[in-house]
């Protein structure tokens, strides 16, 4: 049956565990739509054929509108609409809240390739490897322009927005090679930009990234379907202010060790240091020592979780939610930092974590924007 | 054969009265501002179908065609920009709601005759503008021009802009001109529940116009200050919020296709009661939900952002105001449905548009509800099944209602008739063709290809090649109005009156109607569409 109407509707394989459960909604919506379509439209042919003209001088009756019909032709509809849309947002709700276990990739995308991190130290360019039967969290921004990640075998597609850390999250079922394409427009070669899922076995995935531990951290993995251009034509703006930038601009993608460590580098290098503490005292600012998924209490009386969408925020908007106790001295990073360079310091943020480790993203779903916004 | 045939006509017109060029293009009448119109949206439908064309030709194989990754990007962006601001907004308001409003409403002309002769020039002006930007060198940010790619393309993105946003000028002026022509200038008689729908819809367009269109001029105009002077509104890397850029847009845009779809509506109603002589089956359900769909249209723009790192909660509210927006439709389409049966119904070219209408209506709606599923969108967002659910509903809604009210009203306009056979192949060439074109895309979409892409992945080539097809049916069907009606208004039968014999009251003024609109004061005796009591005859 799923298969079947698969194949008619046109959708692609199912290679994601949400891809199922969306296509079965799927599968309701477009057949019961069709259908009632398809009988209102029979109910106008049959009038017009039944009722047609017979002579230019018939009379018609007065035929007016009841409360009854009126009630039945909103409430029918209404009704159904509604109990799609609950089921539908039961569906969002889970492709919006990744799993506690899930393992984290960073993704940058740029015009015209995705670029994909690890936290563990590998990178790679137009290929992400994941491993099968893994919850795998996508950390999303862009280096320029507004693009959005998107695999249609997994139905799921998330923008990437310069200057904030967005996520999606998928576990693919099977392994294989699955298209990645960029779905929001963004210049000349948007049509281009192209990128691959190779889902691993838990076993080939292990031993890649073994491989890419010893030593070839750096290592550049050139995509078949996106390689690296040149490009044709400077955008208006100075080319990314981010670039002109070196050499923290290459933070992500040439230098060694793991995220984290050369996250350490970057909150040397770019002052933070300078308020934080990481060793649990607070200074200037609060510590990073322990912060990443604390509940903070903000000035207005509210508390946040730090999650990677809130130190992304305290980075580039740092007035926006203050924490209580503090002064609103930090300056805005937004600009400054390269988004290679948040997500460094993301990761060395959560290595700082302390006892409490594994209390984050366990707490059911968190509904925060995941934006910086 | 007919009721009012043979009654008297004018023998001064609005078309004879005076016949100078500068008797056009100073008049202040709205019916030959109405008739400017008209001519000016046609041209933009030309333009925007002629870009239509090169697009799908470049789509007919995977990789390049005829045109450059550069001009197809281009050349979506002028389609875009072309057929939303310079044809499916002003086109049914500024064209035939000149014309036919105040008519409808027994008055003599507009409230504000001398600004809407300003609305012609303002819109003339803003198109001017963005013609500029496009030979200039032409925007490539897609009709949406979202930053900070807006902000930052190389191409000449500011013209284009600018242009825009004179037109909003214009739109917003009609609009007020319509809300103050309806509050002031009704004829004695002419109540609040006998207001013919037409009226009602242009009245909530209207609204929207005014109240949505300032926030889409000033968005327009950040963007071009952030492009001009590097303000640091929406981009980043200069301190701004990319994503603010789409609330602010979609808070005119979303409205915005209902002041495309609206109009469309009320040309429905008309036409559905005259050629089924029935009086509407709902009247009040059909006046309110154009003000539900007013008043609920503004708080669902979250709906074209599930993507885009909005809070899971937000999408969920812009969800359910999505389908509360859907329902409004839904009534409406019952209410025409329901309005047939028990009729007499003549099925000429106008009626058949009306079926065309509800056809591609009811599946754009209902496409509709299956993208604001907020789980369901997450696939389709961006792909070419938004790009066939909004070409159902706009093109299908405001194409089919604007050649509905071109074929209804042509007698009344210009006092011919025009070839019914040939009009009839024309209107199938055109329903047919437009099914060709973009049924495949909503499987296109399912299979995931992306909207704006110059080049795509070689297995989706056929359903590619069929979409061009149909589009080549529809440029085919096209041409055969454009001679038909260029033909019919030098060689057409003169037309009688009333040549359908309805009893909408723009019926009241003759065929074409005298320069200022009636040679007698208007009788409102009866309802409109009332066909039940017979009509006195008419001297006009
Ligand atoms: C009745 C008149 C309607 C018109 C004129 C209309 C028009 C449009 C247009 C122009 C777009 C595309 C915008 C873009 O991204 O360029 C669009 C997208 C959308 N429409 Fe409609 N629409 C209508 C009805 C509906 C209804 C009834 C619903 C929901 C119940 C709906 C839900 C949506 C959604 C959710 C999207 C965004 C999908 C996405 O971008 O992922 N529309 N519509
Ligand atoms: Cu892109």
């Amino acid at each position: 049956m799923n298969e079947l109407f698969r194949r008619m509707l046109f959708l692609p394989e199912q290679a994601s565990t949400v891809a199922k459960d969306v296509d079965q909604l799927h599968y309701v919506i477009i057949t019961t739509t069709m259908v009632a379509a398809t009988l209102i439209f029979g109910t106008a042919a049959y009038f017009l054929i039944r009722f047609r003209r017979r002579s230019e001088t018939e009379v018609t009756r007065k035929v007016e509108g009841t409360l009854g019909w009126e009630v039945l032709f909103v409430g029918l509809p209404l009704g159904t609409f509604l109990v799609w849309f609950f089921v539908g947002y039961h569906d969002f709700i889970r492709m919006q809240t990744p799993p506690p276990d899930a393992m984290d990739v960073y993704v940058v995308g740029k015009q015209w390739m995705w670029k994909f991190t690890y936290p563990e130290g590998p990178n790679a360019m137009g290929v992400l490897r994941v491993p099968v039967g893994k919850p795998v969290r996508l950390l999303l921004t862009s280096r320029d322009v507004i693009h959005s990640f998107y695999v249609p075998a997994f139905r799921i597609k998330q923008d990437a927005v310069p200057g904030a850390y967005t996520q999606t999250w998928f576990e693919v079922t099977k392994p294989g090679s699955y298209r990645v394409m960029c779905a929001e427009y963004c210049g000349l070669k948007h049509s281009e930009m192209w990128a691959e899922v190779l889902a691993l076995s838990p076993e080939d995935y292990e031993a890649w990234m073994q491989e890419q531990r010893r030593g070839l951290v750096s290592r550049r993995d050139a995509s078949p379907s996106a390689p690296e251009r040149e490009e044709p034509y400077k955008p208006a703006r100075q080319a990314a202010r981010y670039d002109a930038q070196e050499p923290h601009g290459e933070v992500m993608y040439g230098e060694r060790g793991t995220l984290a460590e050369r996250g350490e580098r970057v909150a040397a290098e770019r002052g933070c240091l300078k308020c934080h503490t990481v060793d649990g005292t607070a200074h200037i600012g609060p510590t990073w020592r322990g912060l990443y998924g604390r509940r903070e209490r903000l000035t207005t009386g509210e508390t946040v979780v730090a999650d990677e969408a809130y130190l992304t925020e305290s980075m580039m908007k740092p007035q926006e939610r203050l924490v209580e106790g503090f002064a609103p001295v930090m300056p805005t990073y937004l600009g400054e930092l390269e988004a290679a360079e948040v997500a460094a310091l993301v990761e060395y943020i959560k290595t700082l974590r302390g006892a409490r480790l594994e209390t984050i993203r366990s707490e059911g779903p968190v509904y925060e924007p995941i934006g910086g916004k | 054969m007919n009721p009012s045939a043979g009654s008297s006509q004018p023998d001064i017109t609005y078309l004879n009265h005076e016949t100078t060029v500068s008797s056009w293009l100073l008049t202040r009448d709205h019916k030959r501002i109405g008739v400017m119109f008209l001519v000016l949206v046609i041209l933009a439908l030309l333009l925007g179908g002629v870009f239509a064309m090169v697009l799908r030709i470049e789509l007919l194989t995977p990789g390049p065609t005829i045109i450059s990754a550069m001009t197809y990007n281009r050349m979506f962006t002028l389609h875009g920009v072309t057929m939303v601001w310079l044809f499916m907004i002003p086109a049914i308001p500024s064209a035939f709601g000149n014309f036919v409003l105040p008519i409808m409403l027994g008055a003599k002309d507009v409230a504000f005759p001398r600004l809407n002769l300003a609305s012609v020039y303002i819109y003339v002006a803003g198109a001017g503008l963005t013609l500029f930007g496009m030979l200039w060198s032409g925007a490539d940010t897609g009709w949406t021009f979202y930053t900070p790619y807006s902000t930052t393309s190389p191409t000449a993105v500011a013209p284009i802009l600018l242009g825009v946003f004179v037109i909003g000028f214009s739109t917003i002026i009609t609009g007020l001109n319509f809300i103050t022509t309806v509050h002031t200038l009704r004829a004695p008689g002419m109540h609040w529940s006998r207001i013919p729908l037409f009226v009602w819809a242009l009245y909530g367009t209207s609204i929207i116009q005014v109240v949505a269109t300032p926030v889409l001029g000033m968005v327009l105009l950040l963007v071009c200050f952030e492009r001009v002077f590097g303000v640091g509104l929406f981009d980043p890397a200069r301190g701004g919020d990319p994503v603010l850029f789409q609330h602010m847009f979609w808070f005119y845009s979303h409205p915005a296709v209902y002041i495309m779809v609206l109009p469309a509506m009320g040309v429905i109603t008309e036409v559905v009661c005259a050629f089924s002589r029935k009086n509407i089956f709902g009247y009040k359900m059909i006046a309110a939900s154009t003000f539900g769909i007013a008043f609920v249209g503004f708080f669902s723009w979250g709906h074209h952002m599930f993507v885009s790192g909005q809070s899971t909660f937000g999408s969920g509210v812009f969800g359910v105001l999505s389908m509360l927006v859907a329902i409004f439709t839904a009534i409406k389409i019952f209410n025409w449905v329901a309005t047939m049966y028990g009729g007499s119904i003549d099925l000429k070219v106008p009626l058949l548009y009306v079926l065309g209408f509800i056809f591609l209506l009811m599946f754009g709606g209902m496409t509709g509800v299956a993208v604001a599923t907020t789980s369901l969108d997450v696939h389709w967002h961006d792909t070419y099944f938004i790009v066939a659910h909004f070409h159902y509903i706009m093109v299908g809604a405001v194409l089919m209602a604007f050649l509905a009210a071109l074929h209804y009203w042509w007698p009344k306009m210009f006092g011919r008739v025009y070839p019914e056979r040939w009009s009839f192949l024309a209107a199938s060439t055109i329903i047919f063709g437009f099914i060709v074109t973009f049924l495949p895309q909503f499987l296109l979409g399912n299979l995931g290809m992306p909207r704006r892409y110059y080049q795509y992945p070689a297995e989706l080539q056929w359903l590619n090649v069929l979409s061009t097809a149909g589009a080549s049916l529809l440029a085919f069907g096209f041409s055969l109005i454009a001679v038909y009606l260029l033909w019919s208004l030098r060689y057409g039968e003169a037309s009688a009156a009333n040549p359908w014999g309805s009893k909408g009251y723009e019926w009241h003024s003759g065929s074409p109607p005298a320069p200022h609109n009636f040679t007698e004061a208007p009788r409102f005796e009866r309802e409109v569409h009332d066909y039940t009591v017979p009509e006195a005859p008419r001297a006009y």
